[in-house]
């Protein structure tokens, strides 16, 4: 008589299927965890400079936001604050659409089905890659000068130049 | 006889013998109710609901705050004329909202980090939401009235 083997359960299939490759979802929740701590510190940050401190919400605007990215100090601070909270945000939705969109075909695209699943993660992707891009070249050709000063309030600043 | 299933191996077929068959059919009790777990019903349940749903709030705050600060690349006018919408009673009570939704993200966020990494994490998982209760109300108790302030003025 043959005895079929059975894998045990829970192991980790996924990873030795794909021969010597990377196991992505270990290291996508490794990387839930380790942002998750570095982002509190960022956001509670964030949130105590921009509402809390000084005249909290009615002091933000453009001259606010120029003061503080005239300190690399904050320069550093947004970026990681930006890329970490949106993979994280991005990632943690992957799991939300893993858990309840539909993986049956749903239209065919150039011959090759589609699901509900792969549309919302294709959209995820898209929308993350362009907000990390567009966030980045915001705060790096950031110009305190730009348009009239006149009505930044930094005519002072921006005259010498 | 060479490829039989547990399933025919089970119930008597041709060639076994006769006297394996019984008058009665075996009786399955219903399953007891399954106790509590981490993830199922109570403190763990709710907790993983209330983040879920917290986590999917703030990312799509966030999409939209990304678009918002880029306009800072536009010009100053277009920056300032989007941000005092921020400064209206209204829009102060969705900051509110929006502060205590990652408010409970981050401390609760923390507590799945410790059940996940330290020993005796899931041991006290129900006292560690008690925790995240209460810092979160204390950490609210220094920013809700401030923030108020600032809205309504006073
Ligand atoms: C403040 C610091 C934060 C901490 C400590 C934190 C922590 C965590 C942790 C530990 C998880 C669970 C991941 C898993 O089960 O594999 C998670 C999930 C998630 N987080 Fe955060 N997070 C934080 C900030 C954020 C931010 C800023 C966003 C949005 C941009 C966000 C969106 C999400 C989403 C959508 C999920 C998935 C929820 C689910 O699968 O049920 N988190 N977070």
């Amino acid at each position: 008589m043959t005895t079929e083997r059975i894998e045990a359960p829970r192991s980790a299939r996924a990873a030795r299927s794909s021969g010597r490759g990377i196991n992505w979802e270990k290291w996508g929740w490794i990387y839930m965890r380790v942002s998750g701590v570095i982002l509190v510190v960022l956001i509670f940050g964030h949130l105590f400079v921009n509402l809390v401190s000084g005249e909290g919400v009615n002091a933000i605007d453009f001259a606010f936001v120029a003061g503080k990215w005239a300190d690399p100090f904050y320069i550093v601070w947004d970026t990681l604050l930006l890329w970490l909270a949106l993979i994280h945000g991005a990632n943690g939705m992957r799991t939300i659409v893993n858990d309840y969109a539909s993986t049956r075909p749903y239209f065919t695209l150039f011959k090759k089905n589609v699901s509900l699943s792969t549309i919302f993660k294709g959209a995820l992707l898209a929308s993350t890659v362009i907000l990390l891009i567009l966030g980045t070249l915001v705060i790096y050709t950031f110009d305190p000068c730009l348009g009239d000063p006149q009505s930044s309030g930094l005519q002072e600043i921006c005259a010498a130049k | 006889m060479s490829e039989k299933s547990a399933g025919t191996l089970a119930a008597s077929g041709p060639g076994q013998p006769a006297s394996k068959k019984r008058g009665r059919s075996p009786r399955i009790g219903a399953p007891r109710a399954p106790a509590g777990t981490l993830y199922r019903g109570n403190t763990g349940m709710w907790s993983w609901v209330l983040h879920r749903i917290t986590g999917v709030a703030i990312f799509f705050f966030l999409l939209v705050h990304i678009l918002d600060t880029a306009l800072v690349r536009v010009s100053p006018e277009a920056y300032n004329a989007v941000i005092n919408t921020y400064k209206t009673p209204i829009m102060g009570l969705g900051e509110l909202g929006l502060v205590v939704a990652i408010g409970f993200h981050a401390l609760n966020g923390l507590r799945i980090i410790l059940i996940d990494f330290w020993g005796v994490g899931p041991k006290y998982h129900k006292l560690m939401f008690v925790v995240v209760i209460l810092l979160l109300i204390v950490l609210l108790a220094g920013f809700v009235p401030r923030h108020l302030m600032h809205v309504f003025g006073g």
